[in-house]
Parts: structure tokens; C-alpha cells; sequence
């Protein structure tokens, strides 16, 4: 009888919107960041000394990862995105977000740089213009400063060659045009 | 390696759990015997790992192995005992961890209390919780090991959540977990009821204490899980219509439908195809209880881990497990049709409309906590519904339950009359009007009509419950559901009230300065410095008086935890069976003043009171003799 | 009509009867208390409704938060990174409200553009932000958002 097959209507409407739900990821925001210009900073280092400055990066194609000593996730991300930063050549910056430089070197000194440059954000003011909710995150911007991809949470292989490749290769092409 | 052991026993676990639920199923549907016998001893074997795995992460918690990622993450050098140990279950993984333990649990205790139930129905059941079991181990084993190493290790963790270092919230979510995992039971007797095509009264009294069992927990959960709300949050409410607490609140609504239904299909062979649904009902809520809370599909103040990809995982499982299930009861639920006739008055159908609108009020709830997500997921904006929708939908709803309540106690089997209820049924209303409108008359509050309707109703229950349970046999399942209706009206008095004459104000007070509401006096004495092994706090005094009379002597805090650089209040309260004061300290003011927030809440306890009666009501029902006496005859035989 | 069938009909009434009321009910509650969130740009826009509560969020501005040394009252900026909205609120602020803080008020706009909040929420978690604040912004960076 048809009646009976009511619940199990009523259970499958239930697991599609759930399933919508999920695809609604919280953390996969549309940034609104995406194809404008970078906020310009100048900050401390963690390693060298001096100040650096977003405008000496122009005219390259770089990196930003948001990352602190305290971030479980952040460790996790750490091959990946060593892999993608030594075998793309990039700059990659590294934004020491609301951390104590004393651990972040010693977290640098254990795992590895990644980095070409680390600057430090103890109280989360560069954070804040980025609109950075959370580490890790990774930003890619191209050689007019625009930012042209984020990623929220650990960086993963599919994020990777998904996008993050096909974009490079992009922006190899516009440079070489 | 204490770690790794613990890792491999979950493993194991896992592949005992496969066996418990492949080898028996396909035993019961093939007959052969051996492969039936199985079941009983692969269920205490996966149990064993089990325990094993959780007593290797307990062990790690307890020597501070920073090695394993979820200690790094949950503990600390400075907590306390008890918060190591209560803190194996502080965040997701541990929590899983012990959902698994404690479905192994009671996956033996069927196993051992199952000398009555034939060899083959326990097999299918042991079977079915061998499947759920199956699910979650991997869903523990692939996304959310708990073992995981950190290496290095780091020097001190990042210790447990501030608001879960307290004792209430150590055990509530075990009576939680003891509670949802424990309609596994009814399901999966549910599901071995439509594979076997046969379901009579001997089911029933198999299902019946295990049901009650678990809405007992539920129900202490629940009650714990507010009364935290109401102390350590320090906002004085004492439910906020969040989604975690929904999402409770919801298998315990479709488990007390089920409790009833199946006292119908008991006695009267009657609701069975609605009993299996209801049972499997409760138990997909607790499922997707577990999914809403895990998956940040929802966000609510308590979340603390939640993960897409886990979420993905999770509704892969429930659309398996209820899937499945409801297809099963989509070609087998025909069998369970009864033709037992009973008139229109008659305690059949009191239950069958308590079962309606219990079933109606938890399908309003998941409306509302789903509602944002449809709205979200079709585009039309970012909405909340918030909790004066669920009052409002609740309330009106609870009102005819309640009269159904008081009635169907009074009524008989098969067919009743209002004739030969007459003269009980008019002095009962008399009771009940008259007590509940006398009792709103003597609070020392302004009377007010909804609570008086509250106190009426409350009234209604008890005189139906205490008039009916004298003129029947008193068994234990009588007595059972005598205490927990009458839990039901405590709760009832103590929510009515609560609402109604809660008094509260945000006041500035310097030090010496007093404030006065519903007749005390605080007198705020100011405010020191205090400082903890975990924490920083304001400490502020606060006396408080009546009628020059000193009442009591509170001091709030407001700490700030060390290690999470969280601040967080904890809140004086001084409390009574007729009223709660509540005393949280808000903020330094200029000129040396702080901000205050005071509380009255008149006949708060009673709303956990009489969760506290309605959990003994069903641990004694579920003692009844008549489900032992089954046993004893079974065992001889 | 056999008395089965009729005593069945009066069921199934009762029944639709029962379900209907409770149809009604949550419709009319929906109705009532839905609250649609808003970014302050979209109350700026003048999107939100003048006499209904709904939710705004975004970021406690820098050096806004602003006590009234005589009463309770406290007024503070919050931005999405576009626009500006100024929240009342009379109470304390939950522990976790602090400048630079994302947070979610509950209330209605007055007239004067101010939104009289009801309540205020901020999380407890140093790392979380409401996903509704977080997907209002930040559609500037903040040094332009005085």
C-alpha cells in the first residue's frame, strides 16, 4: 500500500535539503576580497630584520598564509603547502597571525619555511583588513596586487590542483601576453 | 604506543562490529544456527576492544600525553582529575568515541537480560546494532580519529573548553549519549520485528524496559543539560530553543509518543505498523541530532567541533540507516495491521491524540530548527527563528496534551462512557480548578491568567494521576507512570511560574549602593581581585536581604581562563524550592561603579524536579515484574 | 454508513482538525518571529523593516563603544566593512563583546537610523565569527571603515 511508502518520502525531502544544507559550507563564503586589491600592510618580520612592505611584492605573482604556532590545522597543511610553494617557485609570504614570536620560530625551527618572508600580526590588525576569520587561509594575488583566490582551512591537494595550478598557469599567461 | 593500542583495539572493534552484523543477519535469514549463535559472544568481544580504546585515551588524558593531537587540543597540565577524565568527551572525537562505547554497552546489556527473546530475534537485533556500531567506528576511524599523534609533541595543550570545565556539564552528555544511543535498542527491535514479519505482545514487554530505560536518560539529560544552561552560561534562562537542545529535545518528544504506543500494542495488539515507525523515528532523531550538531549545518552556542566533510559522513550514514529502515517498513509494514475495533472514547484513542500531538510538536521543532536551512539553501536569505516562535507554537500545543493526559488515565480499554465517568469526572475538574485557581490566589505574586491555566493543568494531572492510580492495581508500571505524570506537572507549575514572575534588571551599583526587587534587597559590597591555578577573576559581594532579615551573601565572578584567554561569568545564585536569586557581575563602570544583573526566578527548580520524577517514573515502570516474570519462565523452559 | 467506517471518519477528522490548528499555528508563528538578518550596507540601503525586530551583525568599530556614565545605555558602531550602523543597547554586553569583535544584534531601527538592540550576541569562540557576518564581509578593507 502507498501509505506506507509516506515516511520514507518524507525522510528523502529531509536528506535533500540536508544535503543542500551541507553544500552551504559556513566556511565557504563568497569572498567578497576576491578580484579586488589587496590590502596594502607594512610590518615586522619574524626572522630578518626591517619592515616589509605589500608594495614591494608588485609586478609577482604571491602568496599569503595565515598561520600561528597555535593552529593544530596548520600543521597539517604544512606539506601541502610546501610542495606547492617550493615547486611553483611562488613568493609566499607568511601572515604570523596573533601568535608569540618566541613559539613561532620555534614552530618554523621544527617543521620548517616554508615562507619567503614571515611578517608578524600579534594582535590580528593585518588579519582584520584581510578579513581573516580563522588560520589557516590562503591568499593567491597576482602581479597587480588583486586578490585572485582564497582558500579557508588547511590547504589540501584537491584545492591545489583544482584551482590553485589552473590559476598560476593563468597568470603565467597574462604576464606572458 | 599506549596510544597505538588504542587505535588497534578500535580497529578491531571495527571488524568485530562487521561480523556481528553480517554473520548473524545473514545466519537468521538463512537458519543456520551456528552462524546465529555468533552473535552474542562477537557483541561482547567488540565491547571489549571498546573499552580497551576508550581506556587508552582516558590514560592518555590522565598522564598528559601531548603526543596525541585530541589531548594536545582538550587538556592541560593544570586541570583537575575529574576534568581529564570528563574531558576524554569534551570535543568531538571523544564524544564519538564514547557514543560507541556506550552503543556496545547497551548492545550487551540486551545480549545479557535476553534469556527470554528467541535465538534468531537476537540475533537480528544484535545484528542491527552491530550495523549502527559499524558506522560509527568508521566514521571515528576515517574522519575523526581520535588517536591521531601531534610530533611533536607540544610542551602544554590548549586544556578544555572554560564552559565544559564544571561538574554538571562532565555528566551530561553521558546521560545525553546514554539516552540517544539507547533508542538503538527499540530500533533496532523494530528492525528485527519487520525482517522476522512478526510483532506481538511478547515483542512489546521485550521493547518496553529498554525504551524506558533509555527515555530515562534522555530525560536526566535533558534536565542536566538545563540546568547548566541556567548556571553556567550565567544568562538566567533555563532553555533557549538552540539547536542542540532541540535536537534532544525532539528524540525525547517521538520517544515518550513511543513509550505510550507501545503500551496500545502491548495490551491491546493495537498501533503496531505506528509503534515500529515511532521507534525508528526516535532513533533517526537522535541521529540526526548527532548530524545537526556535528556538521555546522547549524550553528548554535554550543557548538565546538563541527566539520563538513564529517557532516557528509553522517548524513551518508543516516540516509543508510533510516533509509533503509523505512523502505523496510514501506513493504513489510502491511503485516503489522491490526483489525482490533475500540469505540471513539476510549483510552486507545487518548493515546492515539497524545501520540499525534507529540509527534506534531517535534515535527514544529524540526520545522523551526530546519526552517533556516531551507531558506538558506533556496537562496531567499539568511533568517533565524528564534525562541518566541517555538513558545508560540509549543504552548497552544501543549495545552490539549495536557487535558489528554489527565483524561486518558481515567479512561478503559476498548470503549468507555462519559456516563460511568460521570461524578469521578466532574469532582476531578472541581479538584483541579479549584486547587490550581487556589494555588494562583496564594502566590504572593499579581495573579495573572496564564498562570493560573498553568497551575490548572498541573492540577488536572495530578488528580487524574493520583485518582487513577488508586483505583487501579498498583504495579510498578502503574507507580511508574503515576510519578512520572505527576513529574509532569511539577514541571508544568515550575515553567508557568518561571515565566511569568521572573524578575530581572541590569543595574549600576557602586560599592555600598543597594537595589531592590521583588522585596530583597542586594547590597553590593564592591569588588576584588582573586586569582586561581586556572584563572584571573572580579570578584564581586553581594548581600542580600528581606524585610532587614540577611538572606544571603554571593560572589559573583567574572574570570578570565588562563590558557584560552577566555573570559567567562560565573554567576551567584542562592538557591530554593520556591525561588531561585541569581547575581552575575557585568562590567567596571566609570567612577568605580559596576554593571549588575539580577535575577528572581520564583519556582525555577521545579522544571528539573520533575524531570527528576518523570526519569524515576520510567526506571520504575521498566522494573515491572511482568517483564521478569517472562524471563524467569523463558529460563526454565 | 457502517459504525466502523463512521467511527473511523470522526478519527480522521479529529485528526485533520488536530493537524490543521497546528498548521495554523506554526504559519501564523513564522510569520511573527521570523528574523532576517541584515548587513549593515543593507540597512543603510534601507532594506530592513521599520517595525519588526531582525538581526544585524558585523564588526565592533575601534573606540566607538560608548557608556553612558549614569544609566546602563550603551551605544557602539558596527560595519561590514562598507557601511556604518550606530547599535543602542541598554544592559551588559555579553562577555565576549570586545572592539574589533564580530557580533549580532537583535532589535529594531528607530528612526534616527540608531538600531535599538534587544540583545547582543558574541560567541564564544576566539577563531569564530558568525557565518552571517562572516559572508557580510569585508567588502572593504577596515582601515577604510573609521
Amino acid at each position: 500500500m502507498l501509505k506506507y511508502f509516506v515516511p520514507l518520502g518524507g525522510f528523502l525531502l529531509l536528506v535533500a535539503l540536508l544535503a543542500a544544507g551541507l553544500k552551504l559550507d559556513p566556511r565557504e563564503v563568497p569572498s567578497p576580497f576576491i578580484g579586488r586589491q589587496a590590502p596594502a600592510f607594512e610590518a615586522n618580520q619574524l626572522e630578518a630584520a626591517g619592515m616589509l612592505a605589500s608594495t614591494s611584492l608588485k609586478g609577482d605573482v604571491w602568496l599569503l598564509n595565515v598561520w600561528a604556532s597555535w593552529c593544530g590545522e596548520c600543521q597539517r597543511e604544512h606539506a601541502v603547502l610546501t610542495e606547492l610553494i617550493k615547486g611553483q617557485n611562488l613568493k609566499a609570504v607568511g601572515l604570523n597571525y596573533k601568535d608569540v614570536s618566541a613559539d613561532a620560530k620555534r614552530w618554523i625551527a621544527q617543521f620548517g619555511n616554508p615562507f619567503t618572508q614571515i611578517i608578524t600580526d600579534p594582535q590580528g590588525k593585518i588579519g582584520l583588513e584581510w578579513g581573516v576569520y580563522g588560520t589557516p587561509e590562503t591568499f593567491i594575488i597576482d602581479q597587480q596586487g588583486i586578490i585572485r583566490y582564497k582558500h579557508i582551512g588547511p590547504m589540501n591537494q584537491k584545492a591545489v590542483t583544482e584551482k590553485i595550478l589552473p590559476l598560476l598557469a593563468e597568470l603565467r599567461k597574462e604576464a606572458g601576453q | 604506543m599506549i596510544p597505538e593500542i588504542g587505535h588497534f583495539a578500535l580497529i578491531l572493534a571495527l571488524v568485530v562490529a562487521v561480523v556481528q552484523t553480517a554473520v548473524p543477519l545473514l545466519g537468521s535469514a538463512l537458519g543456520n544456527p551456528r552462524w546465529i549463535g555468533l552473535a552474542k559472544p562477537a557483541t561482547r568481544l567488540q565491547l571489549l576492544f571498546m573499552v580497551i580504546a576508550y581506556a587508552c585515551l582516558t590514560y592518555a588524558f590522565i598522564t598528559h600525553d601531548f603526543s596525541v593531537k585530541y589531548v594536545a587540543s582538550n587538556s592541560h597540565t593544570t586541570m583537575p582529575l575529574l576534568y581529564r577524565v570528563s574531558g576524554v568527551w569534551g570535543a568531538h572525537e571523544g564524544s564519538l568515541l564514547l557514543w560507541a562505547l556506550i552503543l556496545s554497552l547497551w548492545a550487551v546489556s540486551v545480549s545479557v537480560f535476553s534469556r527470554s527473546i528467541p535465538a534468531v530475534m537476537l540475533a537480528r537485533v544484535l545484528g542491527v546494532m552491530g550495523f549502527v556500531a559499524v558506522g560509527f567506528l568508521l566514521f571515528l576511524l576515517v574522519t575523526s580519529n581520535p588517536f591521531e599523534r601531534l610530533l611533536p609533541a607540544p610542551a602544554d595543550g590548549r586544556s578544555l573548553n572554560p564552559l565544559l570545565q564544571d561538574p554538571g556539564l562532565a555528566i551530561h552528555p553521558p546521560m545525553l549519549y546514554m539516552g540517544y544511543v539507547g533508542f538503538s535498542v527499540a530500533f533496532a527491535f523494530a528492525v528485527a520485528a519487520m525482517l522476522g514479519g512478526k510483532l506481538d505482545a511478547a515483542w512489546t514487554r521485550w521493547v518496553r524496559p529498554w525504551t524506558n530505560i533509555a527515555w530515562m536518560f534522555l530525560t536526566l539529560g535533558i534536565a542536566l543539560g538545563s540546568w547548566w544552561a541556567y548556571y553556567e552560561l550565567g544568562w538566567g534562562g533555563w532553555w533557549f530553543w538552540d539547536p542542540v537542545e532541540n535536537a534532544s529535545l525532539m528524540p525525547w518528544l517521538v520517544g515518550t509518543a513511543l513509550i505510550h504506543s507501545l503500551a496500545v500494542s502491548e495490551k491491546r495488539g493495537a498501533f503496531k505498523a505506528w509503534t515500529v515507525l515511532l521507534a525508528v523515528f526516535a532513533f533517526s532523531l537522535s541521529l540526526l541530532g548527532t548530524f545537526l550538531v556535528r556538521s555546522g549545518v547549524l550553528t548554535s552556542v554550543h557548538a565546538f567541533a563541527s566539520d563538513p566533510g564529517r557532516g557528509l559522513f553522517i548524513l551518508l550514514f543516516l540516509v543508510t540507516v533510516v533509509g533503509l529502515s523505512l523502505t523496510l517498513y514501506a513493504f513489510r509494514a502491511k503485516q503489522f495491521t491490526s483489525n482490533v475495533s475500540f469505540q471513539l472514547f476510549s483510552r486507545e484513542t487518548g493515546l492515539l491524540l497524545n501520540n499525534v500531538i507529540l509527534v506534531v510538536m517535534a515535527a514544529t521543532i524540526l520545522l523551526g530548527t530546519l526552517y533556516p536551512l531551507v531558506m538558506d539553501a533556496l537562496g531567499i536569505g539568511k533568517i533565524s527563528v528564534g525562541p518566541p516562535y517555538f513558545n508560540s507554537v509549543i504552548v497552544p500545543l501543549g495545552i490539549p496534551l495536557v487535558m489528554v493526559m489527565g483524561l486518558g488515565v481515567l479512561l478503559r480499554w476498548k470503549r468507555d462512557s462519559i456516563s460511568r465517568l460521570g461524578t469521578d469526572l466532574i469532582l476531578l475538574v472541581i479538584v483541579a480548578l479549584g486547587v490550581g485557581l487556589l494555588f494562583s490566589l496564594l502566590l504572593r505574586y499579581d495573579w495573572e491568567v496564564m498562570a493560573a491555566v498553568g497551575l490548572v493543568m498541573a492540577m488536572w494531572i495530578a488528580a487524574t494521576t493520583v485518582f487513577s492510580a488508586w483505583r487501579q492495581k498498583r504495579t510498578a508500571s502503574v507507580w511508574g507512570a503515576a510519578l512520572a505524570h505527576t513529574g509532569m506537572a511539577i514541571t508544568i507549575i515550575g515553567i508557568s511560574l518561571t515565566s511569568l514572575y521572573s524578575s530581572e534588571k541590569d543595574v549600576r551599583l557602586s560599592a555600598g549602593q543597594q537595589y531592590q526587587m521583588a522585596g530583597y534587597a542586594f547590597q553590593f559590597q564592591g569588588v576584588k581581585k582573586v586569582s586561581e591555578t586556572a584563572f584571573d577573576a572580579y570578584q564581586g559581594t553581594v548581600d542580600i536581604t528581606r524585610d532587614g532579615q540577611p538572606v544571603s551573601h554571593m560572589e559573583p565572578q567574572k574570570r578570565v581562563y588562563k590558557v584560552q584567554t577566555m573570559p567567562m561569568t560565573e554567576a551567584g545564585i542562592d538557591a530554593g524550592l520556591f525561588r531561585d536569586l541569581f547575581v552575575a557581575l557585568g562590567e567596571p563602570l566609570e567612577g568605580g561603579a559596576w554593571s549588575l544583573r539580577l535575577y528572581h526566578k520564583p519556582f525555577i527548580r521545579w522544571i528539573w524536579l520533575g524531570g527528576i520524577f518523570m526519569a524515576v517514573g520510567g526506571l520504575l515502570a521498566a522494573t515491572d515484574r511482568r517483564y521478569r516474570l517472562k524471563l524467569r519462565r523463558a529460563g526454565n523452559a | 454508513m457502517t459504525p466502523v467506517r463512521k467511527k473511523r471518519l470522526l478519527l480522521i477528522l479529529a485528526l485533520v482538525a488536530g493537524v490543521g490548528v497546528a498548521a495554523t499555528l506554526v504559519l501564523q508563528a513564522f510569520n511573527q518571529n521570523m528574523m532576517f538578518y541584515y548587513a549593515p550596507k543593507e540597512v543603510k540601503a534601507g532594506n530592513a523593516p521599520a517595525n519588526h525586530d531582525f538581526r544585524v551583525g558585523g564588526l565592533v568599530v575601534k573606540g566607538t563603544v560608548k557608556r553612558d556614565p549614569n544609566n546602563l545605555d550603551v551605544h557602539f558602531d558596527i560595519t561590514d566593512m562598507t557601511e556604518t550602523v550606530t547599535v543602542k543597547y541598554t544592559g551588559i554586553l555579553p562577555d565576549l563583546f570586545r572592539e574589533g569583535q564580530g557580533i549580532i544584534a537583535r532589535g529594531r531601527l528607530l528612526p534616527s537610523g540608531v538600531i535599538e538592540a534587544a540583545e547582543v550576541l558574541a560567541k564564544h569562540d576566539e577563531n569564530y565569527m558568525p557565518p552571517e557576518v562572516a559572508a557580510s564581509l569585508p567588502q572593504k578593507p577596515a582601515s577604510e571603515a573609521k
